[in-house]
C-alpha cells in the first residue's frame, strides 16, 4: 500500500450564499489515475481551484507528501508540485511554444536574464520524450487543439510536478487525439506522478483510471476502485438516485420536406453539403470535432456567408445574411458555446428570453412588461426551468438551466426549424435526461429538429436519420434502423488512415 | 442567489423590492452629491440663488451633455467615441466655409449637423465595416477631423455669424429658459425613451452585456452600432452649431477636451465603461453636477484648470467609494 | 526568412524609409546624415513615451495620463532648478524619475487595488495632473532665465557625434528592450494581454503586473517631463496637452494591439519615428505644419486598418484543398 502523495482532509469552501465545499477529502497516489465525479455544480472545478492556489480554503488542510502545506496563490502550489491542465486550454496563442512551456520558471543566465537558447533546447527535450512532433520555436497560435494539450502536459512536465490535474481534457478532442492522450497518461503514470482525472465520460473513466471520488453538492459522498465498482453503483452516487438512462420513444409522424439545403460550399470549411429534414423529424449531424457540422449550420443560421449553395425553406429560397434573416425565416440555433453564444450573461432570464421576440410583446418598439413576462414564464415554466425569479441573472443558472433559457428563447419564436448543436454537453444527467424528452415533444409537434452531437448514444437515441461528416464533407446519410455505432465510428473516422496535418 | 437553493415550477418576475432598489441606486447617490454641490454653492456665493446665475450655470454643460447622452449609448454597446470634440470642430470649421460662401442660417444648422452625421457615420463604417476597435479608430478620426480643422483655418478663425444663427446659443425660450436648456432637456426625453422603453434600448443593453451572444439571437449588432455612431456624431454637429452660436466664431481649437468631459459625464452617470449597464437619469444628474461644481468654483473665483482637478477627482472617487465600501463590507464578513 | 517577411516592424521600416527616398528625390539635403540624426534627436522624447506606453497597453491596459504626468514633473524640476539652482542636475533627473514613477504608481494602485479601468483611471489623472500643474505653480511660466545653464544645455551636449538626448532615447530603449524580452516580468507584460485567465495559472499577479507597468510608463514620463522642459526651456501647463493621444498614435501606427499582448520595442519605435520623419519632412516639401495632425490621424487610421487585417481571426479550415492553397 504506497503512501497518497496529496491529500486533503476538511477541506469547506463558501461564496456569498453558496457553499461550494463541505468538508471535503481527497487522497492522490504516485502512479495511480484518481477520477474525480460530479455533476456539474458538484463543487469539482472549485477544488481544483483550492488545488492550484487560486481558492484559499476557509476550513481543512492540505497535506504534500505528508507535510501541511497553504498555497497562497499559484506560484506556491507549482513549487509545492502541483499542476493542472485545464478544460480550455490556459496557454498563451502569441508566445512560442517553448515560453509557453517556461514562462514563470524560464531558465536564467548568469545576469539574471532569460536565457532563451536554453530554455527553447530543453523544451525541445521535453517535447521529444514526448514523440509530440512539435518544433519549439512555432508560435502556440499555429497549432491546433490537441497539439495544444501536448504542450499544457510538456509543461506539466517541465515543472517537474508530482500531482497532475486533468479537468476535461478530452472535451475538445477528436477520437484519435484523444487515443494519444491516453498514450500519455500512461506515460505520467509511469513517471510516478499522481493524476486527478476529471471527466463526465465513463467510457475514458473505466479505461484509464484506477480509483474514483466522487462529488455531490459539495460534498464527498463515495470513493473506491474502479475495476470493483460498475457504473451504475457511481451514476447512483452522483445523482443521488439510480437513473437509466433512457431515451424517449419516438412517436412524432413524419410529414413533408421543411428545409433543403443544396450544394452549400465555404472557401475553407465545407463543400457540397445537401441535406433536407422533414416535419417531425429529428436529424442527427455525426462526426469528430472539427468535421465541419457546426460551420455548416452556422452558414444555416446565417452567421456566416457562403460561397455557393441554395436553400429552400418551407418551398421559399431564402438567403439568410445574418442570424436576424434566419430567425425571421423560422430557423433557430442553439450553439455549443453557451455561455459566449447562447446566453446573455449579465442579463436576467427574462430579457434572455424576450430578446428574439422582443418586437412580438412590445407595441410599435415600445416596451410592454407584462407581455414580456409572460412571454418569458410560458416557454421557461414549460421546460421546467429551476430559477428563484425571472429577474434572475442568468449567470447565476447551472450549465443545464442555462441550456433550458437559449431553448425558451428560440421557441417563443414559433420557428419552423430548430438546430441544436451539442444540446447535453457539459450539462448535468438530470438535465440531459429533460433536453432530450423535450425534443421529442418538439417533434410531435410538428417542428423539424437538427441536432448536432458527437456522443454516440445521443445520435442513436434521438434521431430518425443520421448524416455523418469528415472533413468539410458529408459521407453519408443513413436512416437510423438497426444503425451499428461501429459503422458511424467507421464513417466519421475514415476508412483510410490518414495522418492529420 | 443560485437555482440549487431554488424549487421551480412558478416563476414570479421579480423577487427584490423595486422601490428599495430604487432608493439604493446609483441615482439616488448622484442626487445626493448635487443637493450638496447645490447647498455648498449657495453657501459660498451670494450671487448664487439667483435666476440668472442658475440659467447660466446650464450653459456650462449642455453642449457637452448633449453628446454625453449619445455617448452613453455608445459606451453601453461596449465601444467609446473619443472624435466627438474634433466632429465639432470639422462642422463648426465647415459652417464656417458656408457663412462665407453666403449661407444663410438654416443652411448652416444643414451643414453643421450634416457634417457631424456624416463624421459619425465614417467612424460607423471603420468600426462595423471593417472590424476595428472602436478607441483606436476614434483616436485617429479625432486627430484627422480636427487635422481638417487646422488645414482649412490654420491660425485663423471665422467670424461674423448673422445674429439668427446666434440665437441658438444665445436664445432664451422664455424668462431665463435658454433655447440650449429647452433642447438639451427634449433630447434628454427623447434618449430615456428610447433607451429604457423600446426595443432599440433592449438591443443596445443586450450588445454591451455579451455582443456575440446578442448577434446569436437575432440582433443585427453591426447596424445597430452603426446607428448609434451617427447618432453621436449628430449630436455633436448640434452641439457644434450651439457652440459656434454662443461662441460667434470658428476656431479649430474649438471644443478641445470636450470627449474626455462628455465621457467623464458618461462614466460618472453610472454607466459601465466596461458596458452592459446604465442610465440616462444617470448621466444627466451627472451633467447637472458638473456644471454646479464647475459654476459654483466659478464663483468662487477659482481657475478653470483647478476645476478639472475636481472633475477628475470626482470622477475618480466616486467610482472608487463603492468599490472601497464593499471591500469594507467583506473584510467585516 | 519568410517569417521576417510577415513582421510588421519590416513593413514599417520600408515604409520609412520610402517616405524618406521619395522627399529626398525632390530635397536632396533631406537625407543628409546630420538631418537625419536631428529627425531622431528631434523624436527622442517621442520614442521613450512611446515605450512605456507600450508596456501599458501590452497589458490590455491604456495610460492617457502621460503627457499631463511629464507636464507636471517638468514643472516640478523646473520650479526646483529656479529655486536652488545649486542642485546638482542628474540629482534633478533621479528626482524626475521618482516623481514620474509615483505618479503612475497613483495610476498603478488604483488600477491594481480597486480595480477601476485603466481608461478611467487615468482620465482621472489626466485632468488632476494637469490641474496640479497650475495650482504648484500659480499659472506662471518658468523660462529659459530662470533656469540654469546646466540644466538647459545637459542634453544638447554630444557624445560620440550623438546628442546626449538621443543616448537618452537609445538607452531607455535598450533597457526596456531588455526588460519585454529577458525578464520575467515583462514577459508577464506579454502573457497577462494574450491571456489574463491563463496568466493566473502560471501564477502571475495580473493587478501587481498592470501596476509595474503604469510604473513604468509614470517613469518615462517623468523622465522625459525633465527632458521636454529643457529641451523645449518653457515650463507651463499648456507642456505636451494633448500629447497623450499622440503617444498613443506612436504605438498603434507601430503595430502594438490595443487588445494586449501584441507589440515588439522595435514597432513602437518605429512607430514614432514616423511621425517624427512626416513631421520634419513637411516644412522641407513646403507643406504647412498645419497638415501635421490630419496626417498623423490618417496614419493611425491605415496603420489599424492594415494591423487590423493580419490580427483577424480566421476561421477553422477543414477542406483538405483549402489548407494545401
Amino acid at each position: 500500500m504506497t503512501e497518497p502523495i496529496l491529500t486533503l482532509t476538511g477541506i469547506s469552501k463558501s461564496f456569498p450564499g453558496v457553499r461550494a465545499l463541505h468538508n471535503v477529502s481527497l487522497e492522490l497516489f504516485p502512479g495511480q489515475v484518481t477520477a474525480l465525479i460530479g455533476e456539474n455544480g458538484a463543487g469539482k472545478s472549485t477544488l481544483v481551484k483550492t488545488m492550484t492556489g487560486i481558492y484559499q480554503p476557509d476550513e481543512g488542510e492540505i497535506r504534500v507528501k505528508g507535510q501541511v502545506v497553504t498555497l497562497p496563490t499559484a506560484i506556491s502550489a507549482t513549487h509545492a508540485g502541483i499542476t493542472a491542465i485545464h478544460q480550455e486550454t490556459v496557454l498563451f496563442d502569441e508566445l512560442s511554444v517553448a515560453e509557453n512551456i517556461y514562462l514563470g520558471h524560464a531558465p536564467r543566465n548568469r545576469f539574471g536574464m532569460i536565457d532563451w537558447k536554453t530554455m527553447k533546447n530543453e523544451a525541445q527535450k521535453t517535447l521529444d520524450s514526448m514523440a509530440a512532433g512539435i518544433d519549439a520555436g512555432t508560435p502556440l497560435k499555429e497549432l491546433g487543439i490537441a497539439k495544444k494539450h501536448l504542450v499544457a502536459v510538456a509543461r506539466a512536465l517541465s515543472v517537474d510536478a508530482q500531482v497532475v490535474i486533468m479537468d476535461e481534457p478530452t472535451a475538445a478532442l477528436s477520437q484519435k487525439e484523444i487515443e494519444e492522450l491516453y498514450v500519455l497518461v500512461e506515460l505520467l503514470k509511469a513517471d510516478g506522478k499522481a493524476i486527478l482525472f476529471i471527466s463526465h465520460k465513463f467510457d475514458e473513466i473505466y479505461r484509464i483510471c484506477d480509483r474514483f471520488t466522487v462529488f455531490r453538492d459539495g460534498e464527498m459522498v463515495g470513493k473506491g476502485f474502479i475495476k470493483e465498482t460498475p457504473e451504475n453503483e457511481i451514476v447512483k452516487l452522483m445523482v443521488g438516485r439510480s437513473v437509466d438512462h433512457i431515451f424517449p420513444a419516438r412517436t412524432a409522424t413524419i410529414g413533408e420536406t421543411v428545409l433543403e439545403v443544396k450544394g452549400l460550399s465555404h472557401p475553407t470549411e465545407f463543400e457540397d453539403i445537401s441535406f433536407e429534414v422533414r416535419k417531425g423529424e429529428i436529424l442527427g449531424f455525426y462526426g469528430l470535432v472539427g468535421a465541419g457540422r457546426s460551420e455548416v449550420m452556422q452558414a444555416v443560421f446565417g452567421m456566416t456567408q457562403i460561397a455557393s449553395g441554395t436553400m429552400v425553406l418551407g418551398g421559399q429560397t431564402i438567403a439568410p445574411k445574418s442570424a436576424a434573416d434566419a430567425v425571421e425565416a423560422g430557423i433557430v440555433y442553439v450553439p455549443e458555446e453557451r455561455g459566449k453564444q447562447g446566453v446573455i450573461t449579465g442579463e436576467p432570464i427574462f430579457k434572455n428570453v424576450s430578446l428574439p421576440s422582443i418586437d412580438k410583446t412590445s407595441a410599435r418598439g415600445f416596451i410592454r412588461m407584462a407581455e414580456e413576462f409572460a412571454l418569458a414564464r410560458t416557454y421557461t415554466e414549460r421546460l421546467d426551468l429551476r430559477a428563484s425569479s425571472l429577474s434572475q441573472n442568468v449567470s447565476t443558472l447551472s450549465g443545464g438551466n442555462q441550456q433550458k433559457v437559449v431553448i425558451a428563447k428560440w421557441l417563443a419564436t414559433l420557428p419552423k426549424v430548430i438546430i441544436l448543436d451539442e444540446p447535453t454537453k457539459g450539462i448535468d444527467i438530470g438535465s440531459k435526461a429533460a433536453v432530450h424528452e423535450f425534443m421529442g415533444e418538439l417533434v410531435s409537434q410538428g417542428l423539424s429538429v437538427i441536432m448536432v452531437s458527437s456522443e454516440l448514444p445521443e445520435i442513436l437515441g434521438m434521431s430518425d436519420r443520421v448524416v455523418v461528416m469528415r472533413e468539410g464533407h458529408i459521407i453519408e446519410t443513413l436512416e437510423n434502423k438497426n444503425l451499428q455505432p461501429e459503422t458511424l465510428v467507421r464513417l466519421a473516422a475514415g476508412i483510410a488512415k490518414e495522418k492529420a496535418a | 442567489m443560485t437555482d440549487t437553493t431554488a424549487t421551480g415550477r412558478h416563476l414570479p418576475d421579480r423577487l427584490d423590492n423595486p422601490v428599495k432598489s430604487a432608493v439604493l441606486s446609483w441615482e439616488s447617490l448622484l442626487v445626493l452629491v448635487a443637493l450638496a454641490i447645490f447647498i455648498a454653492n449657495s453657501f459660498a456665493s451670494p450671487y448664487f440663488l439667483n435666476e440668472w446665475s442658475l440659467s447660466d450655470m446650464t450653459f456650462n454643460f449642455t453642449e457637452k451633455a448633449l453628446i454625453a447622452l449619445a455617448m452613453a449609448l455608445v459606451i453601453i454597446t461596449g465601444e467609446i467615441d473619443l472624435s466627438v470634440a474634433s466632429i465639432i470642430a470639422l462642422a463648426s470649421t465647415m459652417m464656417g466655409l458656408a457663412l462665407q460662401a453666403g449661407a444663410d442660417t438654416p443652411v448652416l444648422v444643414a451643414v453643421g449637423i450634416g457634417v457631424g452625421v456624416l463624421c459619425g457615420a465614417f467612424n460607423g463604417f471603420l468600426i462595423t465595416g471593417l472590424k476595428l476597435p472602436s478607441i483606436v479608430v476614434t483616436i485617429g478620426t479625432m486627430s484627422l477631423f480636427r487635422g481638417i480643422a487646422y488645414i482649412v483655418l490654420g491660425d485663423q478663425s471665422f467670424k461674423g455669424y448673422p445674429a439668427s444663427f446666434s440665437w441658438f446659443g444665445q436664445g432664451y425660450v422664455f424668462w431665463v429658459i435658454s433655447f440650449e436648456l429647452v433642447l438639451f432637456l427634449v433630447c434628454a426625453f427623447i434618449f430615456y425613451v428610447v433607451l429604457h422603453h423600446t426595443n432599440f434600448g433592449r438591443r443596445v443593453f443586450a450588445i454591451g452585456n455579451n455582443a456575440t451572444a446578442a448577434r446569436f439571437s437575432g440582433v443585427r449588432v453591426d447596424r445597430i452600432k452603426f446607428v448609434l455612431f451617427c447618432l453621436t456624431g449628430l449630436m455633436s454637429g448640434i452641439a457644434a452649431v450651439l457652440l459656434t452660436a454662443r461662441l460667434g466664431s470658428t476656431r479649430p481649437s474649438i471644443a478641445e477636451g470636450f470627449e474626455l468631459e462628455a465621457v467623464t459625464m458618461v462614466v460618472l452617470g453610472g454607466v459601465s465603461i466596461l458596458g452592459g449597464s446604465g442610465t440616462i437619469i444617470g448621466v444627466v444628474l451627472a451633467a447637472l453636477i458638473m456644471g454646479l461644481v464647475t459654476f459654483g468654483l466659478g464663483l468662487l473665483n477659482v481657475p478653470g484648470i483647478v476645476m478639472s482637478i475636481f472633475i477628475g477627482s470626482l470622477l475618480i472617487v466616486v467610482i472608487a467609494l463603492p468599490i472601497l465600501f464593499r471591500m469594507w463590507r467583506q473584510r467585516k464578513a | 526568412m519568410n517569417r521576417l517577411l510577415k513582421t510588421r516592424e519590416l513593413w514599417l521600416a520600408l515604409g520609412i524609409l520610402a517616405v524618406i527616398v521619395l522627399v529626398t528625390l525632390r530635397f536632396p539635403r533631406f537625407s543628409q546624415p546630420g538631418n537625419l540624426l536631428t529627425i531622431f534627436n528631434d523624436t527622442s522624447i517621442l520614442m521613450m513615451l512611446a515605450l512605456g506606453q507600450m508596456a501599458v497597453i501590452l497589458t490590455r491596459s491604456i495610460d492617457l495620463s502621460m503627457a499631463s504626468n511629464l507636464a507636471l514633473t517638468g514643472m516640478i524640476v523646473a520650479m526646483i532648478n529656479a529655486a536652488a539652482p545649486g542642485v546638482p542636475i542628474p540629482l534633478l533627473i533621479a528626482g524626475s524619475v521618482v516623481i514620474g514613477s509615483a505618479l503612475g504608481a497613483f495610476n498603478g494602485i488604483l488600477v491594481w487595488k480597486l480595480d477601476i479601468p485603466p481608461i478611467v483611471v487615468t482620465l482621472g489623472t489626466l485632468t488632476i495632473f494637469r490641474g496640479l500643474v497650475f495650482v504648484i505653480s500659480g499659472g506662471a511660466w518658468v523660462n529659459a532665465a530662470q533656469m540654469s545653464q546646466e540644466f538647459i544645455q545637459l542634453q544638447r551636449g554630444t557624445f560620440i557625434g550623438l546628442p546626449i538626448l538621443s543616448w537618452f532615447a537609445i538607452v531607455v530603449a535598450t533597457l526596456v528592450y531588455l526588460l519585454m524580452t529577458r525578464t520575467a516580468a515583462g514577459r508577464a507584460f506579454y502573457a497577462i494581454g494574450v491571456n489574463p485567465t491563463a496568466a493566473v495559472y502560471t501564477g502571475i499577479n495580473v493587478g501587481r503586473t498592470k501596476f509595474l507597468a503604469f510604473v513604468l510608463a509614470g517613469a518615462i514620463a517623468g523622465l522625459c517631463g525633465y527632458l521636454w522642459i529643457s529641451r523645449y526651456v518653457i515650463a507651463s501647463v499648456e507642456v505636451a496637452g494633448g500629447y497623450e493621444l499622440t503617444i498613443v498614435a506612436a504605438c498603434v501606427i507601430g503595430g502594438v494591439s490595443i487588445a494586449g499582448g501584441i507589440g515588439t520595442v522595435a514597432g513602437a519605435l518605429l512607430g514614432a519615428l514616423f511621425l517624427g520623419v512626416v513631421n520634419n519632412a513637411l516644412p522641407v516639401i513646403g507643406v504647412s505644419p498645419f497638415w501635421q495632425m490630419a496626417i498623423s490621424g490618417a496614419a493611425i487610421l491605415i496603420a489599424v486598418v492594415l494591423n487590423g487585417r493580419s490580427e483577424r481571426t480566421k476561421g477553422r479550415i477543414i477542406l483538405k484543398k483549402a489548407e494545401a492553397a
